[in-house]
């Protein structure tokens, strides 16, 4: 059968968002990981950020871009389409709707998917907005470690994450995926057909977890940034003292933009 | 029938709906004199009788079996296919799992893949088309084949049958929060892809049989669950992810 159509299929949809999700489920976990690097101090935070932004001169942060915008999309579009289907599928709804129980694996994350999708999805776009390309100016100034040039990420976050707004708005969004992944997580295996009655119980209490731990983990980030951050700014500070430029955050990042582009053109 | 000690009365809400064209309501009936053990269709056929009586038009349900193994009946009830107990068929259901006084509301199984022929009774020819697409196993006919030359494991034929002893009723559809027949069909996959016999057309049945559960209008799957909880032989959803891994092999493959 030709791959096209098949992907087009109601089970085709299935796997891609499963295998998608899942996808997205590792770069969380790898993403959370590295931001506990923050918990080290300035020093460690920002090496670990320019390093990520100069692996293979840079080239593999496009590719892991490209790569992550290609797995939202499509992992977006094919939750999309199985959320449409299904009014066409039921035009007149039930006058009482009831649910089964029992057995049923239905919930309010797994009726709720396309919206906390939504939500993350709007909240990814902010998010990269707010700490790659620096909208909000913090004020932070770029530094100079050991001959290299970089961002103070470590002072960024911090600044943002002591006001109570930002805090709030990043608490409620990881909630958030910790309830969209209540039901992703497991339902990803089963729409994968990586599942059957003998396994399932198991990848079901896994996914619960897994979906628990990676919400507490990030909420636990910026609430103790924001209960501590007289700690976290001085550190941040004491950093600056030592390699502080007077160059702009955001001076680097147009300059490195600008960079790329030239150099493309060069070549 | 006179009136016993332990006879329960119910008021009824059921969906009423001339023909596929009328838009239909729930209209208010009164049962009284309902003896526990009734099932749910014996006490709509005490509606009925009383309808009659009345010169009026009696409810259309469908049935024929009563007794839990053709798949014939099917109504939604309280918001649940086939009613409040689990694995039962609505023929199976008795009005002792109801409280006399209660107010019960019965409605067709809904799905536009399942059109509404009259009140309670829907069109449920679109399995027949999905069995159609490869639910069967092809054989030579002519003189009969030597004992055990295809040889089953007690394992197999047992998990096989498990997925075959879907009678076709369609509450999994019915109970789908998207409508979809993707544990229908995953039953019938799954019957043959556990045996030596269905492994020829092991392929072309899944694709086939999932492009006319497309094109017959059916939702896609998002694991609710729900169908597993109201299914009369409490088909497993594990036939579901077989199904999917077939899927992915077969269009791999061919
Ligand atoms: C980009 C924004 C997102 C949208 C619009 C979205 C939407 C959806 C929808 C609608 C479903 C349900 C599909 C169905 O009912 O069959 C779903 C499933 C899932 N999502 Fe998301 N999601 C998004 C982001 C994420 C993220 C960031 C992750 C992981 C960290 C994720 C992980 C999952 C998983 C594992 C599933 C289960 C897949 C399956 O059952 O096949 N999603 N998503
Ligand atoms: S009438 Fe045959 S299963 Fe109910």
């Amino acid at each position: 059968m030709n791959l096209a159509t098949a992907a087009q299929s109601s089970i085709g949809r299935k796997l891609i968002s499963g295998l998608t999700g899942l996808l997205l489920v590792g770069f969380v976990i790898g993403h959370l990981t590295g931001n506990f690097l923050l918990l080290a101090g300035p020093e460690a935070f920002n090496n670990y950020a320019y390093f990520l932004e100069h692996l293979f001169h840079g080239a593999g942060l496009i590719i892991a871009e490209i790569g992550l915008i290609v797995l939202f999309l499509s992992h977006a579009w094919s939750g999309f389409q199985v959320w449409n289907n299904k009014w066409n599928a039921r035009k007149k709804n039930y006058e009482v709707p009831g649910d089964a129980g029992g057995k049923s694996k239905k919930s309010v994350s797994s009726t709720t998917m396309l919206w906390s999708g939504v939500l993350l999805l709007a909240f990814v776009v902010w998010h990269v907005a707010q700490f790659k390309f620096g909208i909000i100016d913090t004020g932070n100034r770029a530094v100079m470690v050991d001959g290299v040039e970089m961002r103070n990420l470590y002072g960024i976050v911090v600044d943002t994450f002591a006001q109570p707004l930002w805090t709030g708005i990043y608490v409620i969004i990881m909630v958030m995926l910790g309830f969209h992944l209540w039901h992703g997580a497991w339902s990803a295996f089963q729409s994968m057909g990586l599942a059957n009655d003998l396994y399932l119980p198991t990848i079901t209490k896994v996914a619960h977890f897994l979906s628990i731990v990676l919400a507490v983990g990030f909420v636990a980030l910026p609430t103790s940034i924001f209960v501590f951050s007289n700690h976290f700014k001085a550190e941040s500070d004491k950093y600056m003292q030592q390699y502080g430029t007077n160059e702009t955050s955001g001076d680097m990042i147009y300059r490195t933009v600008s960079g790329l582009m030239s150099a493309e053109k060069g070549a | 029938m006179s009136s016993t000690s332990n006879a329960m009365k119910f008021t009824l809400r059921i969906w009423r709906q001339k023909g596929p064209k009328d838009s239909g309501k729930l209209v208010d009936y009164k049962v009284d004199d309902i003896i526990p053990e009734m099932s749910f269709l014996e006490m709509l056929d005490v509606l009925n009788e009383k309808l009659a009586a009345e010169g009026k038009d009696p409810v259309a349900f469908d049935s024929d079996c009563r007794e839990g193994i053709c798949g014939t009946c099917g109504l939604v009830i309280n918001g649940i296919a086939h009613g409040p107990l689990a694995g039962t068929t609505t023929c199976g259901l008795r009005m002792r799992h109801f409280r006399s006084g209660d107010v019960i509301t019965i409605e067709p199984f809904r799905a536009d893949s399942f059109p509404i022929i009259k009140d309670l009774v829907v069109d449920r020819t679109a399995f027949d088309r999905i069995v159609q697409a490869g639910g069967y196993v092809s054989f030579n006919t002519g003189s009969a084949p030597d004992a055990n030359s295809v040889l089953v494991s007690k394992d197999a034929s047992h998990d096989s049958m498990d997925a075959a002893t879907c009678i076709g009723c369609g509450a999994c559809v019915a109970a789908c929060p998207n409508a979809s027949a993707h544990l229908f069909t995953g039953a019938k996959v799954y019957q043959f892809a556990k045996i030596p016999q269905g492994q020829p057309e092991r392929d072309q049945r899944v694709l086939n049989m999932i492009t006319t559960h497309d094109k017959e209008g059916f939702g896609d799957c998002s694991n609710h669950g729900e169908c597993e909880a109201v299914c009369p032989k409490q088909i497993n959803i594990k036939t579901i992810a077989q199904m999917r891994r077939d899927y992915l092999v077969a269009s791999l493959r061919t």
